[in-house]
């Protein structure tokens, strides 16, 4: 379970949601106003103030690279370090039955693994990174526009692997253009706002205001 | 073997080969007349100075005035190697971390020169401590600011890579090896490329000005080899330094990369 208490992001109003184990939230709202600095931040990658909880423990109690195995973030456009995917992956036993197991139900053929990564389409490299992004199995994910380069026969595997994620207690946040993706897999949608509005709305409230979130 | 002392006419009739400079300028439309003018002119008081301060500074033989001149090289050098980079981190950071390593290698190479293997009496002997001083400073310099550029270039363009790396839960030294690695091949070559040319396409300048000054060849050979070493080791550790204090400048302790905190331009 992820809980968000205060946090600060620019040109926000302070943040506070929880997504449950299995749920999935949608993240929305204009382009530029956040959705991937929220991302980014609720992985610890850029700095935020504010409180951020995985099943009771605090981001700030736990060593950074420890939190990312917690909360996991997949880019927009994920970056490869090596020329092939197989090297970026993990060597021992159970990665490589968990990356097959991925591969299959992605619709990827074991032997991209070994194609030097600029040679695959955009849509593969995508795929391979989910892959890269759920073998070590986080509790919390957040996805930012993971099936943007798709067609919607591989969309649809991709939304079928993230329902068997939330099956398993774990939670989605998820950041999509598609709004039918959004009414496929989310429970819960944080629609985010300019600070501006939200105070204009309520002048003289000087408490954190609660973004507006509607449950399904 | 004779020492042939130059008088200022002799400087004067190379002084006049400027005007081969000045000529192809005129000829080119280059447009470059007052800086050919100004820069002769102000490398021949930069050097005029420099020799009567360490006429002066060898005269006294005084570790304070030698340790003083010393102090100002590093601060120069490690100024010149902020200049060179075309985007550095913020604040004085990057200052500190240059000179600082300037200091440390300069101290430890010259150290070793002076104390372990040449042995002058008194060790401190400006005109010893200085020239060496000069040559690993010079060398450790470029290498620096090669690797700080080549790391800080390439961290921005693998931006994507590097913060992906740290989101699978990589601490910052791992996520950044592969840029690490560049930076530092890239702050090695100059000086590796330095040992396998000398002798061979170029003379190093220091033994040519023994061999002018007088000193037997093989003497001013010996001489050269030992600088070599020197500077080839002092270069690599600064090289190292430089390249994981650039790492600890642009992420955080919370294993961010922080670009946030580069800005470009040079001032």
């Amino acid at each position: 379970m992820l809980r968000v208490e205060k946090l600060r992001i620019a040109g926000l109003p302070l943040l506070n949601f929880e997504v449950g184990d299995g749920e999935c939230m949608a993240i929305e709202g204009p382009s530029g106003i956040g959705k991937s600095r929220l991302a980014r931040a609720l992985a610890d990658l850029e700095p935020a103030s504010g409180h951020i909880f995985v099943d009771g423990a605090e981001r700030m109690e736990i060593a950074a690279p420890e939190w990312r195995r917690l909360v996991r973030y997949l880019s927009a456009e994920p970056g490869w370090w090596t020329d092939t995917a197989r090297e970026a992956l993990p060597k021992d036993k159970k990665s490589k039955s968990a990356a097959h197991r991925l591969m299959a139900s992605l619709n990827l053929a074991p032997q991209l693994l070994d194609k030097p990564i600029s040679v695959l389409s955009t849509g593969e490299r995508q795929r391979l990174a989910i892959v890269r992004a759920l073998i070590d199995a986080p509790p919390v994910l957040v996805l930012d526009e993971p099936t943007s380069a798709l067609d919607p026969r591989n969309t649809a595997l991709v939304e079928e692997v993230l329902r068997y994620q939330l099956l398993n207690g774990r939670s989605i946040l998820l950041i999509s253009h598609d709004r039918d993706q959004v009414a496929r897999l989310a429970d819960l949608r944080l629609q985010l706002a300019p600070v501006e509005e939200v105070t204009s709305s309520q002048p003289n409230s000087s408490e954190p205001v609660m973004p507006d979130i509607k449950t399904r | 073997m004779t020492y042939v002392p130059l008088d200022f006419t002799d400087l004067l009739l190379a002084a006049s080969l400027m005007l081969i400079n000045g000529a192809i300028s005129w000829a080119f439309a280059l447009g470059l007349e007052r800086t050919l003018l100004i820069n002769s002119v102000r490398m021949t008081l930069q050097l005029a100075m420099i020799g009567f301060v360490l006429k002066w500074i060898f005269a006294q033989t005084s570790p304070v005035w030698t340790a003083g001149l010393a102090t100002i090289m590093i601060l120069v050098a490690g100024y010149e190697i902020v200049s060179r980079l075309s985007r550095r981190p913020k604040g004085f950071s990057t200052y500190l971390l240059g000179s600082g390593t300037l200091l440390l290698v300069g101290t430890l190479a010259t150290g070793f020169a002076v104390i372990g293997i040449i042995g002058p009496d008194p060790w401190y002997q400006p005109r010893y401590v200085l020239p060496i001083l000069g040559m690993v400073l010079g060398n450790a310099m470029t290498g620096i600011a090669l690797t700080t550029s080549t790391l800080l270039e390439a961290a921005n363009r693998d931006r994507a890579a590097i913060e992906a790396r740290l989101s699978l839960g990589a601490d910052r030294f791992s996520a950044v090896a592969e840029t690490l690695r560049l930076a530092l091949r890239t702050g090695l070559m100059p000086i590796l490329n330095a040992m396998a040319a000398s002798g061979v396409v170029a003379l190093p300048g220091m033994m040519t000005g023994q061999i002018l000054a007088g000193l037997d060849p093989i003497e001013a050979t010996k001489y050269q080899i030992m600088i070599m070493f020197l500077i080839a080791g002092s270069t690599a550790l600064g090289v190292v330094i430089a390249g994981y204090g650039s790492v600890l400048l642009i992420t955080d302790n919370r294993h961010r990369l922080r670009l946030d905190r580069l800005q470009s331009g040079s001032a």
